[in-house]
């Protein structure tokens, strides 16, 4: 994949630091590199992709000048295509698995992907139609793409859909928690209204279970698709963090991508606890947003960070330092409530435990304060329990129990994709993981729901067009 | 260092490299560059009655992103005076001695007017004539180039004219755009032409942009046919010389050209019977610096070969130059995939698969891995999955022992035709 570059760090207008870092490719570059691809047969590209996009022939497409056909074919098995081009980790994907890594260098899958949808997006394109209406209502709790998704297909499939969205636009984690500079709101936008456009309902600032009713969803409609993938940071679980000062990083995230960049980092000294996908997230954007000093600390090692090497390299680009084997065991404030210390422990890596990660354990007297602004915790994720329970569905610890196959629920009415069915040891929690459980749940929706096999469902699925028989 | 001198029917030069007549040649500065950077000789653009050219006259073919795989111009012969270009041609000559300059040629088809263009032309100092009998645009509507080119009995009759007087050697450069070359390389030779050059441009059109539905090139919105050449057409100029050379009649040196780009499809021209070759699109591309390739990677080729001498490639291919009728019937090469090599990108058995015998197969081995098999019995040798074939190494095309003896066509034919005349009836 192409290196994410940074282009360095203005102090003097914040704004530009959270404008895309990567500009994509030109149409000559795209040019070539379409012509590179060897269009393989039975491409194993395809089978890398969990969403399947037929990669030769997007790339087939830009090759000819046919670019709506090219945006068409990726849209049309991944409905967040183009958000996905920019935030794939594409090398242990479809690049890693072009066969080209075996003679020359591996064709630039997600930047050709990029190419295909910026030219959807630039020239306003409408991809899809919806199917002809076949008289049943589905609901959609969750707008993220796991949601999205799963509306597109259904809505193409001929159902009446409504999306339920607590923000104020729906999009999830594309719109509101992956850093700009990685992929702008405008991306997200687009697949939103591409969504919409098949008169899909989406109702913004809508919580299910405070502005919507459970039975009213459970009672009003003919299916359930619950994507409402995960809630905020959980506590640390040490003192001092209520004090001014200590942010959630989803939060801090969602604040540089919706509201404007302010300048109360400008100069300062933040640490980022943790070391996932947004961890570096956070720990970039406070780098982008001025701090002087940001610092990550981990209670493991750069062999156990569950960020992944792309996103390493490009904080150290942004110059954050990396504090592996550190433990955050107190947040210190002075005597207005705001942070100014904080004191962590060094810790030792001991035998493996039950997801096969090397145990940390604090070493003795190995205790050390330091000097922070801020602290922003990235240590995962909690889940809305509430939620869950609300429908009534069973879980484990917040994970939606799911039919691996169909995606339903305890409930049969209900179907779960996306994060909140994401549970430990099941691979990763990436975009176009919840895009594809999307489609699967739209399918079996539609496998329950559909008086007959209609016209999309086979063109769908044409292999296995018998299952009514 | 090989010897990569050329004499071509006693025209001579340092190396087997001459810009064909065309843009390239079109002034003394010019063939003067090209000298400097190493150009062995340089057939002038064409010297005629000085016409008027058109603006907006090339056009190139692409393919698969890249630039000029075919080439189309609709230009003209030379549009400046010939006392201009025979100043030039002396002062070039006089500079560059030991190179060769050839004077292209193109008058209305009487004796008189060929009698006249070449004493001017030899007046200056030539080393040779080259008559163009190939232009296919523009002045074939004035019964010049191809219109004289494609009529045996004119190229026959002015060949003769021009030998009249001609103190130098003549060459006859000679149209493809005509069934079979060797009526007209014949005709040349019966005219006593000292040497033939092949091939001139090729009748075409371009392309036609989709959007403005004009053709590429246009000319007001309006286009006309254009001669085509560059690399996309050495498999039809290869073939046109190849098919002289072996021809019993045909026993003068050719000059080959059409698609020569690099030091490679000059070894090749040269031993299907080419006496050195001549450029123009590699050098219309890229400038005139690719000589020093053409020159460094064919004397690298000859000495790697141990030939002393450019000049004993000419014609070493040409004995395996022969029709479909004189080839064996019972040889039987079949296709073995190297799995260590391939990197399982399957084109090869889609391209079995759909379009050929239906014999690669996609299985997998021991240990899970993914690799293709060709099923040899049924492998008819086509070779198509090793062009589709990537990797260089990954499919190898090999010598199938059946145990069949050689038996081609012909002699086929023949056995039948025997047997069939006697009385004991083998076929039935």
């Amino acid at each position: 994949m192409t290196q994410l570059k940074s282009k360095g760090i203005s102090l003097e207008n914040l704004k530009v630091n959270f404008e895309e870092v990567h500009d994509g490719l030109n149409a000559q570059e795209a040019m070539e590199e379409s012509n590179r691809c060897l269009y393989c047969y039975d491409a194993p590209c395809i089978q890398a992709c969990p969403t399947g996009i037929d990669i030769p022939k997007f790339i087939k497409k830009i090759a000819s000048g046919n670019l709506k056909g090219s945006a068409t074919t990726i849209m049309s098995s991944n409905p967040v295509g183009a958000t996905c081009a920019r935030v794939c980790p594409t090398e242990e994907l479809c690049e890693g698995a072009c066969v080209l890594n075996h003679s020359t260098e591996p064709i630039l899958i997600g930047d050709l992907q990029r190419f295909a949808t910026d030219w959807a997006i630039k020239n306003e394109q409408l991809l899809f139609k919806p199917g002809k209406k076949n008289g049943k209502k589905v609901a959609v709790v969750g707008g993220g793409p796991a949601g999205l998704s799963a509306a597109r297909e259904l809505a193409r499939f001929g159902y009446d859909v409504t999306i339920f969205e607590a923000e104020a636009e729906a999009g999830g984690l594309d719109t509101y928690g992956i850093v700009s500079f990685r992929l702008p709101q405008d991306i997200s936008r687009w697949e939103v209204d591409q969504v919409e456009k098949l008169d899909v309902e989406i109702r913004t600032n809508t919580r299910v279970g405070t502005d919507v009713s459970f039975d009213e969803l459970t009672n009003d409609y003919d299916s359930i698709v619950l994507t409402i993938g995960m809630g905020n940071v959980p506590m640390l679980g040490i003192d001092g963090e209520d004090l001014d000062g200590v942010h959630d990083a989803i939060d801090f995230v969602k604040s540089t991508k919706s509201g404007p960049i302010t300048d109360e980092l400008l100069g300062k000294n933040v640490v980022v606890v943790g070391a996932g996908n947004t961890a570096i997230d956070a720990a970039t954007c406070a780098a982008r947003k001025g701090a002087g000093d940001v610092k990550i600390v981990y209670r493991r090692t750069r062999n156990e960070m569950t960020a992944y090497e792309f996103e390493y390299d490009f904080a150290k680009q942004d110059d954050v330092e990396f504090n592996w084997l550190t433990q955050p065991v107190e947040i210190i404030g002075d005597e207005n409530g705001k942070v100014t210390h904080l004191k962590c422990v060094k810790m030792a890596l001991g035998e493996p435990d039950a997801d096969g990660r090397r145990r940390p354990s604090p070493v003795e007297n190995s205790e050390f304060v330091m000097e922070v602004d801020a602290v922003i915790k990235a240590i995962g994720q909690s889940r809305y329990t509430d939620l869950i329970e609300g429908f009534g569905l069973d879980h484990e610890g917040g994970v939606v129990t799911v039919d691996p196959e169909t995606l339903q629920t305890s409930n049969p009415k209900v179907f779960s994709a996306g994060d909140v069915i994401f549970a430990k040891g099941q691979g990763e929690a990436m975009v176009v993981t919840a895009a594809q459980q999307g489609k699967e749940a739209a399918m079996a929706i539609h496998k329950q729901l559909a008086p007959e096999p209609t016209s999309a469902y086979k063109s769908f699925n044409k292999e296995e067009h018998t299952w009514l028989t | 260092m090989a010897d990569l001198s050329l004499n071509l029917a006693g025209i001579k030069s340092p190396n087997p490299y001459w810009l064909a007549s065309a843009p390239p040649t079109n002034s003394g500065y010019q063939v003067q560059r090209a000298f400097e950077a190493g150009w062995g000789g340089a057939v002038w653009k064409t010297l005629g009655e000085p016409i008027l050219n058109v603006s907006s006259r090339f056009a190139a073919v692409g393919f698969n992103g890249k630039q000029v795989a075919g080439f189309n111009n609709i230009e003209l012969i030379t549009d400046r005076p010939l006392e201009v270009n025979l100043k030039e041609i002396y002062e070039t000559k006089k500079r560059f001695p030991d190179h060769a300059i050839i004077a292209s040629l193109m008058v209305e088809p009487t004796q008189e007017k060929w009698h006249e263009i070449v004493k001017r032309v030899e007046d200056v100092g030539v080393d040779g004539l080259e008559l163009n009998f190939g232009c296919p645009h523009g002045m074939a509507e004035r019964g010049m180039g191809a219109a004289s080119g494609q009529v045996p009995e004119l190229v026959e009759k002015q060949t003769m004219w021009a030998k009249e007087v001609a103190q130098t050697p003549v060459i006859v450069k000679l149209t493809p755009n005509i069934t079979d070359i060797t009526f007209t390389a014949e005709a040349a030779v019966n005219g006593g032409a000292d040497a033939v050059s092949m091939i001139n441009t090729i009748n075409s059109l371009a392309g036609v942009d989709i959007d403005s539905w004009d053709t590429i090139p246009n000319v007001a919105g309006k286009g006309a046919h254009g001669g085509y050449c560059g690399p996309a057409v050495k498999p039809i100029a290869l073939n046109m010389v190849a098919e002289c050379a072996r021809h019993p009649k045909i026993n003068v040196p050719i000059s080959g050209m059409g698609g020569v780009s690099s030091w490679r499809e000059a070894v090749e021209f040269m031993l299907m019977g080419a006496t050195g070759v001549q450029v123009c699109t590699a050098a219309m591309h890229h400038g005139f610096s690719i000589i020093d390739d053409m020159v460094e990677g064919l004397d690298n080729y000859l000495d790697e070969k141990g030939i002393d001498s450019v000049m004993d490639l000419v014609g070493k291919s040409v004995e395996k130059y022969s029709d479909w009728g004189n080839l064996d019937l019972n040889h039987q090469v079949v296709a073995q995939i190297n799995n260590d090599v391939c990197i399982n990108c399957n084109k090869c058995h889609i391209a079995c698969e759909d379009t050929s015998h239906q014999c690669i197969d996609m299985l997998k081995d021991a240990n899970g891995n993914d690799i293709l098999k060709v099923r040899e019995e049924d492998c008819v040798g086509c070779n198509l999955c090793s062009i589709v074939c990537p990797v260089d190494g990954a499919i190898d095309m090999v010598e199938y022992a059946n145990g069949k003896p050689p038996m081609t066509w012909n002699e086929r034919q023949a056995a039948i035709g025997a047997a069939s005349s006697c009385d004991v009836n083998l076929i039935k």
